[in-house]
């Protein structure tokens, strides 16, 4: 959708800018003049929420950074002084914990939100794949970030995420060493992770710039999941777009400073308040909220080895997803058969987060009666993940009727606009039985 | 040579490749000079990642074991994890020596002492240990002592003692059992408790690493 820039310099100072580095221009085409959709709903807002988050992030890390100490004797009791003494610390770190959780919800929207669509279709496919790289990267940030307060489970989720390597065959055990620098999780591996999570941040931003810049080639997937036809099926990014996104933005910032002032530690460990103990292993190890799927997937498969190669499989999938789904279709709202799998999809993550949460011998509330523990429910769901994507998506394509599809975006507004006026015309009639 | 970088000079009159030119020479050289200097680079930052000196030199301690009585286990530092020393009771001897090796699921020993050896409770207790020169210690601690790494072998993390289905040692992390002679029995851990490489070095101490 990059056509001609329509940007015209009106100074002397931005004509002289433009004829040298033009990066007025450059914003003006991609936030100002970019012809966006007209039907994109609040599930599109989530792009902007995330890049949003990814600042508050860097901007609250970079403050941390002042104030914290990457020493295992240092490191529990920098943190506690941020939080009691340093000016603003509980604040500023507070921001820092609770929108690590805030980023990895709204990833999951626009995830999700990319899924029902089928953002991930032609000509979206490498716009996709470095999404997926960005998720990736967000959860080596995280993990690596939750290490540093040198707590319990810092310690050990560092040990136990570690150690996944060791079940890699022959190498296994000399690529643990090196990622610890030593015999065991210690000051080493504090300092490289420190290192890590302060670089990451600044890789996502990078990756984040490909992906709008494969995003506005192409141009936004919309509702309907039909191209862009004309002129009238788009509207100028801003300010329609920027105010639709800032009021997004704000409601989000509404749930986040909830969590941010009032329930700071709700999404985090207590054990976590605990000091790093070599000695003892807290009785319940898990990992933070957003993890919990893949950990379900992780302790679903008995064998060490398959375990973990099935975990990284599970984000190895969306990488090949483009090619898996067959349908010609994007959008699910015209897939009767495939909504219905997606919803299921959503319930099977949510209920593989929920295994991962809990002890896989205790019985399913509800379902222990019959025998399913929550090991058997991890390794239901697990099949279904799995399913889903190498089975259900590249067979549908061929035995799903799809529902008729609008002729444009324009025509689909449009039909709903009139829906819309038809139900309010009706409302406003007396009904007929007074 | 090389059609990479057509030189003006490198045309022959018939308009064929001619023989190669100095830039031809210099495009290469290069190029390999920066490929093969990249490995070398590569190296040193991949490298620096590992276990450095200071690290490997505090790689063994001494720590004393005659005090401990019957039933008793104290867990020590090597190498920045915990190592378990058990003097274990009759029952739980007799325990471990009347399972059947090909009955477990790891018949390997796991002990660096007497590497490769089948997982009885002989290679597993302090019996498969050096003794150093001059020291005599009785037959019946050695069989008693268990001298093991703490760290579970599915994940790392520290097994409870005297717990689990076999009364040895359970893994809370992921519900790994092991028995009395420190073999796993049921869950997810793939190994036995691996048992560092030790020496007793007096009739009080022994040396592990």
């Amino acid at each position: 959708m990059s056509g001609p820039s329509t940007y015209e310099p009106k100074t002397g100072v931005t004509r002289w800018l433009d004829s040298r580095m033009p990066i007025v221009r450059l914003g003006w085409d991609s936030f100002v003049d970019f012809p966006t959709p007209r039907n994109l709903n609040y599930w599109y807002t989530f792009g902007g929420i995330l890049s949003v988050c990814l600042v508050i992030q860097i901007v609250t890390g970079i403050v941390l950074a002042m104030h914290y100490v990457p020493h295992v004797d240092m490191a529990f009791a920098s943190v506690q002084r941020i939080d009691r003494d340093v000016n603003y610390g509980w604040l500023i770190r507070s921001i820092h914990a609770v929108g690590a959780s805030m980023f990895f919800l709204a990833v999951y929207m626009h995830i999700f939100r990319g899924l029902y669509y089928g953002s991930y279709k032609a000509p979206r496919e490498l716009l996709w794949i470095l999404g997926v790289v960005i998720y990736l990267l967000m959860m080596a940030a995280a993990f690596m970030g939750y290490v540093l307060p040198w707590g319990q489970m810092s310690y050990w989720g560092a040990m136990v995420i570690t150690n996944l390597f060791g079940a890699l065959p022959v190498i296994g055990q000399p690529v643990v060493e090196w990622l610890w620098g030593g015999f065991s999780v210690g000051n080493e591996t504090l300092n490289r992770f420190f290192s890590l999570h302060y670089l990451i941040p600044f890789l996502i931003a990078g990756v984040v710039g490909l992906h709008i810049w494969a995003l506005h080639v192409p141009g936004n997937n919309n509702p309907t999941g039909i191209s862009v036809k004309t002129k009238a099926d788009t509207l100028p990014f801003h300010p329609y777009y920027t105010t639709k996104d800032g009021f997004g933005i704000v409601l989000f910032f509404i749930i986040f400073a909830f969590f941010v002032f009032y329930w700071p530690d709700a999404l985090g460990h207590a054990d976590n308040y605990i000091p790093a103990d070599p000695l003892v292993t807290p009785s319940h190890i898990v990992p933070e909220w957003y993890l919990l799927p893949f950990y379900a997937i992780l302790r679903a498969v008995p064998n060490t080895l398959g375990g973990v190669v099935l975990m990284f499989g599970a984000i190895g999938v969306l990488f090949i997803l483009p090619w898996l789904d067959t349908s010609k279709v994007r959008s699910m709202r015209y897939r009767p058969l495939a909504r219905w799998f997606f919803g299921f999809f959503v319930i099977a993550c949510l209920g593989l987060g929920w295994a991962g949460a809990e002890n896989p011998d205790y019985p399913v509330p509800g379902l222990g009666a019959i025998g399913v523990d929550f090991l058997l429910m991890g390794r239901v769901l697990t099949i279904y993940y799995f399913a889903y994507f190498l089975v259900i998506l590249p067979v549908l394509g061929f035995v799903e009727k799809p529902k008729a599809r609008p002729a444009s975006i324009e025509a689909a507004v449009l039909e709903e606009a009139a829906a819309r006026k038809g139900r309010a015309s009706k409302a406003a009639q007396p009904a007929p039985a007074e | 040579m090389t059609d990479v970088n057509p030189s003006p000079e490198g045309q022959g009159p018939d308009g064929h490749e001619a023989e190669p030119t100095r830039r031809d020479f210099i495009y290469i050289a290069t190029g390999g000079a920066v490929a093969v200097g990249g490995a070398f680079v590569l190296w040193p930052f991949i490298d620096q990642m590992n276990p450095a000196r200071d690290t490997l030199a505090l790689a063994s301690i001494r720590t004393p074991f005659s005090e401990l009585e019957a039933g008793e286990q104290v867990t020590v530092m090597w190498r920045g994890g915990p190592v378990f020393l058990r003097h274990r009771t009759e029952a739980e001897i007799a325990a471990a020596r009347e399972v059947e090796l090909a009955s477990l699921p790891d018949r390997d020993s796991r002990n660096e002492n007497r590497e490769g050896s089948p997982a009885s409770d002989e290679n597993r207790s302090a019996l498969a240990a050096e003794v150093a020169e001059g020291v005599e210690i009785d037959e019946g601690l050695r069989t008693a002592l268990i001298v093991m790494k703490a760290n579970c072998t599915h994940l790392g993390c520290v097994p409870v003692g005297e717990a689990g289905d076999y009364n040895g040692w359970f893994c809370p992390c992921h519900g790994s059992h092991y028995d009395t002679a420190g073999r796993i029995r049921r869950g997810p851990a793939p190994e036995n408790l691996h048992i560092p490489p030790y020496t007793f070095v007096s009739e009080t101490t022994i040396q592990i690493g």
